[in-house]
């Protein structure tokens, strides 16, 4: 049996989900239903949406570390203004977008390190936040709770959620021609440039749907908590990234799974309950973590040689 | 002589039997603890009470489990995570020290839908299904300037040191000392600097606003920055002002050196961890089926000259002056609030 590299690449992600998601059943039976299913993965939508930007950012060799002070932003709008001036909000949302598309032409044509230009917008973004909303407060537009709290038949909204972003982004990167010279730049921009794309562009487009969908996810997070907080999404930072990993991307551009990317969030989220239910002792909880991050990687480093191996025979 | 004894002896049966009767009824109940943060002084101390209170409890069976849980990461989202797995595992009653009084509504409302009772206290919430024990902040704010307006009637510039800017509590101090000012215009704020309850960022906040400022009567506070303010003054050679403290071990000792040194005079002011087991004990009255209203309101810590020494003595080193409550204290507070 012949398994292509990207298959490979979603296994371990899916594996490391199944294994855990036993773990907590095991654990705790209460979880084993519609809303204990819920329960479980609802916050992780919003991690999902903010995880899939940072990939798109990674995918083009960037990283952005401005991503939890953006979705915070993106939440304190949503509060606010998407609530009370709907057109207000949406303008908002266009501006914030292209400023990230700006940001990418930036970084493109200075030649900056992406790291450094992302870490002083997440300043930028923070304090805009404060601003907005400087003691937590605002109210969730009623048609974005009832999206979030919604009960679809069947299968709890969590899960329906993470099925679409996962599958909408799968066939946006991975089946689109505009997915294909995402992860071209990221691979190697000088031979997408000779064959006569604009990498400029290319990378401000990409730029701009990273934010579309970090938007989306401060949205979604507001949906679940029904008011926002100037510092409400600040781990989304290093979760995303995170989440990015676990799914199978690398920080070497060009290398992204979308698919892999959702799972690796769920498994972030799931990964926080189970050391919970687990009991583990909060001062041991940042460790354990970690550990869980280490084995998925190590498990995958292990599975990448053998690949290598094999290729060599 | 007879009836009236008759009436002392029901009276007094009925103290002993009432409390035991009620607790029988909470005695298969499980309380949570969801905390935000552990990583100051004042948290520890909250958390070693709880230890105290509930072990306790539990052990003379009045709740079946009270357990603790901390997030690693003083994040809203993940302490809503955290909510939301304590519903799963089928706690009764959740007792809430939140990141944010906004950003856990959408789980404290989950909570609540599956029919948990929710009390939050220090760290409130704004869903209107939860309990609220609050600090009243705004007045402790004010009673600093009560107490300046007292011991120095002729006023001067006051210099303000905040918390960390963006959270609640901050605001509320700061509004009280405002309200506080205004009330007493002798007084006048010349300063303000952000010291975050901890006495490093208010030593350096203070040094660095220090040379700006003209000279200054009395230090307004929030709490864990009394010491660091004293330090920056010393350090700039200037006359120690009357700095209001925080309760916390390290400002109490320094006041204790100084009023045997020269009489300095001050008063002390501060939340008392504690209140996380006043927390528990509405938690469990509600669970019991008593009525309780939705808010209210704990009585601040407040150390003067006359009661510096007893509650040093009973303050641990790096720790925070602190006050444990009982059930009884916690039936007093539900009645207060009728």
């Amino acid at each position: 049996m012949k398994l292509s590299s990207g298959t490979l690449r979603l296994i371990i992600p899916a594996v490391s989900l199944a294994l855990l998601l036993a773990a907590v059943f095991y654990m705790q039976p209460r979880a084993m239903s519609y809303t204990g299913l819920n329960l479980l993965f609802n916050l992780a939508v919003p991690i999902a949406l903010a995880t899939v930007a940072q990939m798109l950012i990674m995918a083009v060799n960037d990283l952005d570390l401005s991503m939890g002070t953006f979705v915070s932003f993106c939440a304190c709008v949503t509060a606010t203004f998407l609530q009370a001036s709907p057109a207000m909000g949406v303008l908002i949302f266009l501006g914030a977008i292209a400023a990230y598309a700006a940001m990418g032409m930036i970084i493109h044509v200075r030649e900056l390190p992406s790291i450094v230009v992302t870490l002083g917008m997440s300043f930028f973004w923070g304090g805009l936040a404060v601003l907005m909303l400087p003691s937590p407060g605002g109210e969730a537009p009623g048609w974005v709770r009832w999206l979030m709290t919604s009960k679809p038949p069947f299968v709890p909204m969590a899960i329906v959620a993470s099925v679409v972003i996962a599958a909408v982004t799968h066939f946006l990167i991975m089946r689109s021609s505009f997915g294909v010279l995402i992860r071209g730049v990221g691979g190697n921009f000088r031979s997408v440039e000779r064959a006569g794309w604009s990498v400029i562009r290319i990378r401000a487009a990409t730029y701009a749907l990273a934010a579309l969908f970090a938007v989306l996810s401060g949205i979604a997070l507001v949906g679940l908590t029904t008011s926002a907080d100037a510092n409400i999404a600040l781990r989304y930072t290093l979760l995303s990234i995170a989440g990015v990993i676990l799914g199978g991307g690398e920080f070497v551009g060009g290398r992204v799974s979308p698919i892999g990317a959702v799972i690796g969030a769920l498994t972030l989220a799931l990964a926080g309950s189970f050391l919970s239910f687990m009991r583990i002792s909060p001062d041991w909880q940042i460790g354990a973590q970690g550990a869980i991050l280490i084995v998925v990687l190590a498990l995958r480093l292990f599975l990448n040689r053998l690949e290598r191996r094999e290729k060599i025979q | 002589m007879i009836i009236r004894k008759m009436l002392f002896a029901s009276v007094a049966v009925a103290c002993v039997v009432g409390p035991i009767s009620a607790l029988a009824d909470t005695a298969d109940k499980k309380i949570a603890l969801s905390n935000n943060y552990a990583g100051n002084s004042w948290r520890q101390a909250m958390l070693t009470s709880w230890d105290k209170i509930t072990k306790d409890a539990v052990a003379k069976g009045v709740v079946a489990a009270a357990d603790p849980f901390t997030t690693a990461e003083n994040q809203a989202t993940e302490q809503a995570a955290q909510i939301q797995n304590l519903i799963l595992q089928g706690y009764d009653a959740i007792v809430v020290n939140a990141a944010s009084p906004t950003a856990l509504n959408g789980a404290i409302k989950e909570a609540c839908d599956a029919g948990i009772i929710v009390v939050s206290f220090d760290g409130i919430v704004t869903e209107p299904c939860a309990w609220r024990i609050a600090v009243d902040f705004k007045a402790m704010g004010e009673s600093q300037l009560d107490y300046l307006a007292k011991k120095l009637p002729k006023g001067g510039n006051l210099l303000e040191i905040r918390g960390l800017a963006g959270v609640s509590v901050d605001d509320e101090i700061h509004a009280g000392i405002e309200a506080g000012v205004e009330k007493n215009p002798q007084f006048k704020i010349v300063g303000s600097v952000n010291g975050d309850w901890a006495q490093d960022v208010a030593q350096r906040a203070v040094a660095g606003i220090l040379p700006s400022l003209p000279e200054i009567a009395a230090v307004v506070t929030q709490g864990g920055d009394g010491y660091g303010a004293a330090q920056a003054f010393a350090a700039a050679n200037r006359p120690t002002p009357t700095i209001v403290m925080g309760n916390r071990e390290d400002e109490l000792v320094w006041w204790k050196q100084q009023k045997d040194k020269n009489g300095y005079e001050t008063m002390s002011v501060s939340i008392a961890p504690g209140v996380s087991t006043l927390a528990f004990w509405v938690a469990q009255q509600i669970l019991d089926g008593k009525e309780v209203k939705k808010d209210l309101v704990v009585p601040f810590l407040r150390i003067d000259q006359d009661n510096l020494e007893t509650n040093l003595a009973g303050t641990q080193k790096g720790g925070v002056a602190n006050v444990e409550y009982s059930l009884e204290d916690a039936q007093k507070v539900i009645a207060s609030a009728k």
